[in-house]
């Protein structure tokens, strides 16, 4: 799967790099950068896999010496109440349901950093569990109910949840404030944040959606706007390493497999008969073939928004591995001896650095990459199709995606 | 792999989310300002083609106004030639017009002349035909006095008509 998704990863960039430089004008900085982020992107990922994979190993081995992959998965993961130093963190609500026991709300400070059970509800590897007693007691002594645990609704405000809350709450104020700058001085040169946010929606605009979709580009300028800038300031927010940033919300599945799940919608409900018969029946292929190429075809629209969700949180979660792989190198040369652990740690603090500058080129690259390839992804379903040169291109397309 | 596993809370969490920011976002802040944008774009258009427009305009002013101004001195140096033409006409006319009064009263003057000339001549004439005969018939007179020189007179006609 992985194998298949990195060349996938791969190709795609590469061929929409191709066909964008012919068709959207790009420049060859745009090009370079995009070659530039599968390069970067994909070892990092497979890197980041193996860490997991020997961390995991590790974990079991050794409980109290200190554990980098247990420490990494806690830190990418998503976790109720935000943990800010030692044992200090903001408690966050806990919203759960299910059909036998109702809706509960409280506090996740209830569970005593998964120590507690608490309303017949525990911490069980941060994900929350019922259990039959409904007495607060040893969560070590619980007994999990699997069966509630099964129908069981987990809608809490999470650490994520929080930070997407933060983010959206960012993104009212800055384009609300813009928009009003815009209001308030028609027609006059932008100001401030508005002139560092223009240029961006200009970009957007006309590099992006127009370039891609088409003349009806305007119908889907507010999707695009908003997963653009959405993605982009949560990466930024990410690369935050103190509070309300540092949460791995570009980096969750959930998040990606949203976005990409609205923009496949888009592109399926803004389909047209052109696309549709270019999925069904590409014009101009021998029926035979047709019976090799639908299959693909078909497999091909639900392909393209996977490998989206797949790209941007490989990316983001692997960023954020690798930043903390530096600071879990200076702990473990740390545990053999101080003076190593600090060598190390201004080794680490070097790559540090330049791994936040390269995360922040990543951020804006990844945002960029999601809002060109939903554009394209839409452009490809309302373009109205020139028959003669459409069979050409779907054969090519078809080479470069197998 | 908790990673790669899509959390059902965060997923509600994300989509209600995302279509609110979405949904708030598109009204109050992509619709004005991609409208503002469009606005400004084609004001400054509108703007840039005035200027042009405008800068054509008085090209085309210059123009007409050169065209004018070359038509005025054309019309100038007509005028002046057509003056300078009537001038001379007028001169020449005059000229020739003396020229022939001149002429006219010289001629007058000289048959004046030449008929005072001519009564003058007939009146000398007449003078000298009376003279002529007063001085014969005193002539005459003396020589006739008496006989014999009247008959020396005859023969001497008659010897002239003798000669013929």
């Amino acid at each position: 799967m992985l194998l298949f998704s990195d060349s996938f990863l791969l190709l795609q960039p590469l061929k929409k790099g191709l066909i964008a430089l012919d068709k959207m004008r790009m420049n060859k900085l745009k090009i370079l950068l995009l070659l530039f982020f599968v390069f970067i992107g994909v070892p990092t990922l497979l890197n980041a896999q193996d860490t997991i994979v020997e961390n995991h190993s590790e974990a079991e081995a050794s409980l109290d010496k200190f554990n980098p992959g247990k420490m990494i998965v806690e830190h990418i993961s998503d976790e109720h109440g935000w943990h800010l130093w030692g044992h200090t963190e903001i408690p966050l609500p806990i919203i759960v349901y299910s059909k036998e026991r109702g809706l509960a709300v409280f506090s996740s400070s209830n569970f005593e950093h998964g120590h507690k059970t608490y309303n017949g509800y525990m911490l069980d590897e941060n994900k929350i569990v019922a259990v039959n007693e409904i007495e607060p007691t040893d969560a070590h002594q619980a007994t999990v109910n699997e069966e509630l645990t099964k129908g069981l609704y987990d809608i809490s405000i999470t650490k994520n949840v929080v930070s997407l809350m933060v983010s959206i709450i960012l993104l009212l104020v800055i384009f609300g404030s813009v928009a009003k700058a815009y209001r308030t001085r028609p027609n006059q040169s932008p100001k401030g944040l508005q002139s560092l946010m223009e240029p961006l929606i200009i970009f957007v605009r006309d590099d992006v959606a127009k370039s891609s979709i088409g003349p009806k580009y305007e119908k889907y300028m507010p999707y695009i706007l908003t997963v653009f800038f959405f993605i982009w300031l949560n990466n930024l927010l990410g690369l935050i390493p103190v509070f309300p940033g540092g949460a791995n919300l570009t980096g969750n599945i959930a998040i990606t497999m949203s976005l990409a799940v609205m923009t496949l919608l888009i592109t399926i409900f803004s389909a047209n008969k052109h696309y549709w018969h270019h999925v069904f029946a590409i014009p101009g292929v021998p029926v035979w073939v047709l019976i090799i190429l639908t299959p693909i075809e078909i497999l091909g629209v639900f392909l393209r928004p996977f490998v989206l969700m797949i790209r941007l949180f490989a990316n983001i979660m692997a960023g954020h591995i690798i930043a903390l792989s530096f600071v879990a190198l200076i702990f473990i040369f740390g545990e053999m001896h101080a003076a190593v652990g600090a060598g190390i740690g201004i080794v680490s603090l070097v790559f540090m650095v330049f791994m936040g500058l390269l995360e922040l080129l990543v951020g804006f690259l990844q945002a960029y990459v999601f809002a060109l390839l939903s554009a394209i992804y839409i452009g490809a379903a309302v373009e109205e199709h020139d028959h003669d040169t459409e069979g050409y291109d779907a054969h090519v397309e078809e080479a470069l995606i197998v | 792999m908790e990673l790669v596993k899509p959390a059902f809370g965060l997923t509600f969490w994300m989509v209600l989310g995302f279509l609110i920011v979405l949904f708030l976002l598109t009204k109050f802040a992509w619709k004005p300002i991609l409208q503002a944008l469009h606005d400004r774009e084609k004001s400054i258009d509108e703007a840039l083609n005035a200027a042009k427009k405008a800068k054509e305009e008085i090209s085309n002013l210059k123009a007409d106004n050169e065209k004018l101004l070359a038509e005025a001195r054309q019309e100038r140096d007509k005028i002046l030639k057509e003056a300078r033409i009537t001038k001379d006409n007028i001169i020449n006319e005059a000229r020739d017009k003396a020229t022939l009064e001149a002429d006219r009263l010289l001629a007058l003057a000289r048959e004046g002349i030449h008929n005072e000339k001519m009564a003058a001549i007939t009146d000398l004439k007449n003078q000298v035909a009376l003279l002529s005969v007063e001085i014969a018939e005193k002539v005459m007179k003396q020589q006739l006095s008496n006989d014999d020189k009247q008959k020396a007179l005859v023969a001497d006609l008659l010897k002239e008509v003798k000669m013929n």
